[in-house]
């Protein structure tokens, strides 16, 4: 199977809540490890990743935040005033419209437009010879929007093509299309986790990518998977135990006893994800830890790395 | 629990992040409801499969099913389905069937209903006011739609009411030589500036789109009005829906001042997911589970223990955090169950958290 790292766009999605960021973040200290040059880009408004690495955030520019690691928030707004300075050749007539509301309206109302930019502001940052200003690197890793949304985005290019009628513009959707549909360039990774919605999510995921944009998932990230650690046996000793012994014994009883029962119930998620998808299931394990920072991001990338 | 903030409304609107059981706890407040005799809907977005089928919806034909529940009073749950609800409110106000189609196969439109930021969240608020105008519930729980701010809907309406409503944009309603005109030499750099830029030709579908929606508009106006005034009626209250991720309690805490600052009513946040506090370490556990149980089962208790223990400390203090900043408003902790919520018994075994917890909560804080 090709390295997921080799490629030179990585997008991760999946369902709000499942660790998309953990995941992104992970896989870029796996890169930088190797020797690459990665920056992992959030898109919106949030810049989680420098705090997660114990940084200071320096407000969603690109930033170093490893040796080879950087980090950088693709906001669309202000990815959209980019754009169009860089349409209009004109910093004036881009100002004097980008300040209009009437202007706003329109390109809110131009179908897809948000999305296509925000597209191509990833697609730059995977670019060996940059359009924007920054640095050039080997990976770019995207830690996109959740699923309905991340699809949407991945497909703007595409809709956005079919929709321009002017020329370089429908050009450059083009060229970003073909980017991030190449499976030598481009890879989607799904995070999911071992619960029912984000397995049905993931399997929805994979079908529509390939119905919708004739791409394979890469693979999913099982993320946060406890361990296996209480046979049946096991159990049936822990349910004998009962009610008798002091108020702490009958406690961790009855904690180890929820604890079985959730791992094979993420058991029996995880077997109807590989039973559903094509794509390979990799899984991370359940951190027992207060927060996930540093160390913990640490650990999880090794992992990853091993098993990708 | 919350039946106490819930007398006396109408509309209870659950909002929180991604990921946090929003739609389970939706329907147990819907189905709890239910059970105390009233005749309760919950609204939903695309829920997981197993709980859609538990409540009866196996497609998504924006109608309600009455739940097959042994309840005193009704429950019934409705998948909705946003786009529709846009086509549905076009079809309403249009003054004939050709100014409805217009508007249908317009371009500008088709975006507007299927992406434009906010535009599926007020649509959920859009249902909400017409079930709620035709009265035939008591209750109604909507569980928002799962967007990455949760809050867009806020704004929503008030976004869609001022696109709609832009006095330059209107003018284009008008034959499009004369609102040109009206306009001067501005609109010319304008769509020019907006050709360049987008590689759109977007002067034809706007005007085409005003043109048709133009009737339309004094409708939509309105109606944005009366979803927002049913938002801030005291009919309504808004749920807070979070776990104790560091994420989640962030989001619930943006989420409440963004609440407090448009003056939108506010019930009390439910903290789903939460591991219940555990009674501490003691001397002897081990030689006593060792004695009951064997060396090594006994050390696999201990250690899984140990981290439930480290865990639920985590959980606390991000829940203190929530609590603090939540300035006195009540907040009910549901625990962490051994598996995710996907049928009626398993919404039962949180009505139970949901509807009796005031006490028991009340007890646990005090004591520490």
């Amino acid at each position: 199977m090709d390295s997921l790292l080799d490629k030179r766009l990585v997008l991760v999605t999946g369902k709000g809540g499942v660790g998309r960021t953990t995941v992104a973040t992970a896989l870029g200290l796996a890169a930088a490890r190797r020797g690459r040059r990665v920056v992992v880009c959030e898109v919106g408004d949030q810049q989680r990743l420098p705090a997660m690495l114990g940084e200071v955030s320096a407000n969603g520019a690109e930033q170093e935040l490893r040796p080879g690691l950087f980090g950088v928030t693709v906001d669309p707004e202000r990815t959209k005033e980019e754009w169009l300075r860089y349409q209009l050749k004109s910093g004036t007539l881009a100002g004097m419209l980008g300040g209009s509301r009437v202007f706003q309206y329109l390109t809110a109302a131009a179908p897809g437009l948000t999305e296509l930019v925000t597209m191509g502001k990833i697609w730059d940052l995977a670019q060996l010879e940059r359009r924007t200003e920054g640095a050039v690197y080997d990976l770019a890793i995207v830690d996109a929007p959740a699923t309905g949304h991340g699809l949407a985005m991945l497909r703007a290019p595409s809709t956005y093509a079919g929709v321009a009628r002017v020329g370089p513009i429908r050009r450059q959707a083009l060229i970003i299309d073909e980017f991030v549909r190449d499976p030598d360039t481009t890879g989607v990774l799904a995070v999911a986790l071992p619960e029912e919605i984000p397995v049905n999510e993931t399997i929805d995921l994979e079908e529509r990518l390939r119905d919708e944009l004739g791409v394979n998932l890469h693979a999913t990230v099982l993320n946060s998977v406890h361990p296996q650690r209480f046979s049946a046996d096991d159990a049936r000793r822990l349910e004998a135990l009962g009610e008798k012994g002091s108020k702490e014994a009958r406690a961790a009883g009855r904690a180890a006893l929820s604890e079985f029962r959730r791992a094979r119930a993420e058991r029996a998620q995880g077997r109807r994800l590989r039973r559903a998808t094509r794509a390979r299931v990799i899984t991370l394990p359940h951190l027992f830890e207060p927060e996930i920072g540093p160390d913990q991001l640490e650990r999880l990338s090794r992992v990853l790395e091993r098993r990708l | 629990m919350i039946e106490t903030w819930l007398e006396g409304k109408e509309v209870c609107v659950c909002a929180g992040s991604g990921g946090v059981g929003k739609t389970s706890i939706s329907a147990a407040v819907a189905l709890g409801m239910a059970a105390r005799g009233k005749k309760v809907a919950v609204l939903t977005i695309d829920p997981a499969r197993r709980l859609a089928h538990a409540l009866g919806l196996d497609e998504l034909d924006g109608e309600a099913h009455r739940v097959d529940a042994p309840v005193e009073g009704e429950l019934w749950a409705m998948m909705l389905d946003p786009k529709r609800t846009f086509d549905d409110l076009v079809a309403q106000h249009a003054p004939d069937e050709r100014a409805r189609d217009a508007v249908l196969s317009n371009r500008i439109y088709l975006e507007l209903s299927n992406a434009v930021a906010g535009s599926q969240e007020y649509m959920a608020m859009e249902k909400l006011h017409e079930l709620h105008r035709e009265g035939r519930y008591d209750l109604l729980v909507l569980d928002t739609p799962p967007t990455r701010n949760a809050l867009d809907f806020l704004d929503a309406p008030r976004k869609l009411a001022a696109f709609i409503d832009s006095p330059s944009l209107q003018l284009l309603s008008a034959p499009s030589t004369l609102g040109l005109k009206l306009l001067g030499r501005g609109t010319g750099v304008l769509f020019s500036g907006l050709r360049r830029a987008t590689g759109v030709d977007l002067l034809e579908d706007l005007s085409e789109f005003f043109r048709s929606f133009g009737g339309m508009v004094e409708g939509f106006r309105e109606r944005a009005q009366e979803v927002n005034a049913l938002l801030a009626d005291d009919r309504s209250t808004f749920v807070l829906v979070t776990s104790p991720r560091e994420d989640a309690v962030d989001e619930a805490i943006f989420f409440h001042r963004r609440l407090e600052e448009a003056g939108l009513p506010f019930a009390g946040a439910i903290a789903n997911r939460v591991r219940t506090s555990v009674p501490a370490h003691r001397d002897g556990l081990a030689a006593e589970m060792e004695a009951a149980l064997g060396p090594d089962l006994a050390r696999k208790v201990l250690r899984t223990w140990g981290e439930e223990r480290v865990l639920a400390r985590r959980d606390r203090a991000a829940l203190g955090r929530l609590r603090r900043r939540l300035d006195g408003a009540p907040m009910i902790e549901v625990p962490r169950l051994d598996d995710d919520v996907h049928d009626l018994d398993g919404l039962g075994l949180l009505d139970e958290h949901l509807f009796r917890a005031a006490q028991r909560g009340r007890r646990r804080s005090d004591g520490r």
